[in-house]
């Protein structure tokens, strides 16, 4: 049976591994992702964990070691976090070129310069395009189980990508919380046991990573492109199961207190529990708003954001990233043309903060409110705002 | 032993097959076949990007009857080391191969002593049972002869050219395999094509190795040496004649001669037939030929010869 523990996501990380039987971990200790393979190595040497944990020397070759296992067959799990993960980059797109079923969590810090180590989405979003499922979590309860997830998906023989687990560093992945922790008995099939469909087998030879010429590369991408799409659809019948398996129902994309809200604030990650915070506020006061936390990141969920914002007349959606030179955060970018040129195409505001661990508050989700629809009523011509910065 | 180790390749089947893409005269992919032959078919190889990658697997072709996997330039060793991790973990768990399997990375010279060092320098390190073989062209062949820290001095690359202010690569040859032993792993070894039966032996030597082996095969490179392409053998055991490229072995911290060489040939037969050198005035050739005598005998003495 399920019980209720204690714990801090990152240790819930490494349960939702021993759960999943994983057979193979490779990681390089990168603050705030430490905690993750600190357990990992617990567990492993404890033989709680019956996997061989890799202790690589850089992150390029921990991501390389996951393409090796994950190629020969093994389940294949590591975690990292901001210049971990840009280190890893041109690795990740291996992963997803050769349909790696690899399970990844990452620990969403900012990018050096200057060194910063606190959390924010600037790893994720230049990791954008790598061919990646992504989806992120807000607490330790989602983390444990979007990890079990995420080995179901990535291995089932309609996805065979690998996964991103998405959790803010130190927020999410340092903060003690009370969860509902799946024990084996309770999990019994709902990850089936690993069955890569060529792996590297001297009995029945293999040629993996052959180059592709011209004539060949476009099918190669397209074909790629083609099998991520319908993905979307594997992760929802996933996270269905789990939910009527275990009573926990995720969503692409969630909404809070949407239905007849005219304003809609739109983010993603660990800070929409504050914005729901401010939600409440402002509907106490009377005001029609609502808030959609963006879950699924990639398969971008175009159908389920274009519903979610139908009913609504101005989006004000936060990001922790800004593009350099380009049209402000990644998230709002997104949302701006997964909206142009459909029905549902309206006013979008756009505010960018908690850079490197700043925190926002829930006043300051107010303050987006306010002032979004100000630049929304008055027609101003703004790109986007910082929120919380000393000018 | 000899004989019959050779009759045995001459036997076994091939496990890199023929309509390869490499230059004419290319000893680097005789020195792969050789290789893929005493390893036999319980083998997996992860390859670097490089020449020999590109020549055996333009889509939708391959030369490779073993399983094979290419990924990126600099993290073979790296990928070599989950292949293993990934068999042994699904091994306990009764999955995956049932028999032994040589897990093998394998790249060039810049795959190995630049841009791949930190990976394999970590795999050696963390013990895994696995054979790293450097195929040393002596320079980036693959991109059009630039220079590596394989190089060796003197030579004219792309990256190193010849000029009123340089005599080509001013820099000596990392010594690669010194610093593969360095690791103190079980097993490291030069060989060359030219010596067919020393190679297979020491890559029979490194599969029976628990634990790390690496291997520094001498791949005469005709297209990037500017030699003719019917010298490749030839210039090997040149190479080795001339203690340029000694055959040796190091078995647990044990250096050992594998090819002694009663008297040293001078250099300048093994100079003159490259187009590499032709730059080079006798007081460089000097200069490389001191250099090569000093080096050869202090191999001598770690031999204890």
């Amino acid at each position: 049976m399920s019980k209720r523990v204690g714990t801090e996501a990152s240790f819930a990380i490494a349960d939702a591994a021993i759960l999943a039987d994983v057979d193979v971990v490779a990681a390089y200790p990168i603050t705030p992702q430490t905690h993750i393979v600190e357990h990992l190595s617990e567990v492993v040497a404890d033989g709680e964990l019956n996997a061989e944990f890799i202790c690589v020397e850089s992150e390029h070759s921990a991501m390389s070691a996951c393409l090796g296992s994950a190629a020969a067959g093994a389940r294949t799990f590591t975690a990292t976090a901001g210049q971990g993960l840009e280190l890893m980059h041109e690795v990740l797109y291996i992963a997803s070129s050769m349909r790696l079923p690899i399970v990844m969590a990452v620990s969403n810090r900012a990018l050096s310069g200057p060194l910063n180590v606190w959390g924010d989405h600037s790893d994720v979003m230049a990791t954008r395009d790598c061919g990646w499922i992504q989806y992120f979590t807000e607490n330790a309860q989602e983390v444990f189980d979007l990890s079990l997830c995420a080995f179901k998906i990535a291995e089932d023989p309609n996805v065979l990508f690998p996964v991103m687990v998405h959790m803010d560093g130190f927020n999410v992945s340092h903060v003690v919380e009370p969860l509902e922790m799946l024990e084996k008995d309770d999990i019994g099939d709902f990850i089936p046991p690993m069955n890569f469909p060529h792996p590297l087998d001297p009995n029945k030879p293999v040629t993996m990573g052959a180059f592709a010429p011209p004539v060949l590369y476009t099918e190669c991408r397209k074909s790629q492109e083609e099998a991520l799409r319908p993905s979307k659809q594997t992760i929802i019948k996933v996270w269905n199961e789990f939910g009527e398996r275990f009573g926990r129902q995720y969503k692409p994309v969630e909404t809070y207190k949407t239905e007849d809200a005219d304003t809609l604030l739109i983010a993603i990650g660990s800070f929409t529990e504050t914005a729901t915070v401010a939600v409440d506020t402002l509907r106490a006061k009377g005001e029609k708003v609502g808030l959609v936390r963006m879950r699924l990141w990639r398969p971008f969920p175009f159908d389920e954001l274009r519903d979610a914002v139908k009913d609504a007349e101005k989006l004000i959606v936060f990001d922790r990233c800004i593009s350099y030179g380009g049209p402000g955060g990644p998230l709002c970018s997104e949302i701006k043309s997964a909206l142009y040129g459909s029905k549902e195409q309206k006013p979008v505001v756009n505010f960018i903060g908690g850079l490197g661990g700043r925190d926002i508050t829930p006043e300051q989700f107010e303050q987006m409110f306010s002032r979004g629809r100000e630049i929304i009523d008055n027609n101003l011509d703004i790109q986007y705002e910082t929120i919380g910065v000393r000018e | 032993m000899n004989e019959q180790t050779l009759q045995k390749l001459k036997d076994g089947g091939e496990l890199f097959s023929p309509g390869h893409r490499a230059c004419i005269g290319c000893v680097e992919v005789l020195a792969v076949r050789q290789v893929c032959k005493a390893l036999g078919k319980d083998t997996i190889i992860a390859n670097a990007t490089g020449c020999m990658e590109i020549v055996s697997s333009p889509l939708p072709t391959t030369n490779w009857m073993v399983p094979w996997i290419h990924t990126l330039f600099e993290n073979t060793a790296a990928v070599a080391s989950g292949i293993e991790a990934g068999l042994r973990a699904m091994k306990r768990k009764n999955r995956g191969p049932k028999q032994d399997v040589n897990v093998v990375a394998m790249g060039g010279d810049g795959a190995t002593c630049d841009i791949g060092f930190q990976a394999l320098s970590g795999a050696m390190e963390r013990g895994h049972n696995f054979i790293n073989v450097c195929f040393d062209n002596e320079a980036y062949m693959n991109t059009g002869i630039q220079r590596s820290s394989a190089t060796p001095f003197g030579a004219t690359t792309t990256t190193s050219p010849t000029g009123k202010n340089s005599i080509g690569q001013v820099t000596w040859k990392k010594d690669m395999p010194a610093i593969a032993a360095a690791h103190n792993i079980p097993y490291v070894a030069t060989a060359c094509p030219s010596y067919a039966s020393d190679l297979a032996k020491k890559v029979k030597k490194a599969q029976e190795t628990k634990g790390p082996s690496y291997l520094h095969i001498y791949s005469v490179c005709p297209t990037g040496w500017r030699s003719k392409p019917e010298m490749g053998i030839e210039l090997g055991r040149m190479a080795v004649e001339t203690g340029i490229f000694p055959l040796y072995e190091v078995e647990n911290g044990q250096w050992r001669l594998t090819k002694t060489v009663k008297e040293l040939k001078p250099i300048r037969d093994y100079i003159k037939a490259q187009g590499r050198f032709r730059h080079l005035t006798d007081d460089l050739i000097d200069e490389i030929q001191t250099k090569v005598t000093e080096k050869y005998e202090a191999l001598l003495k770690k031999c204890g010869q």
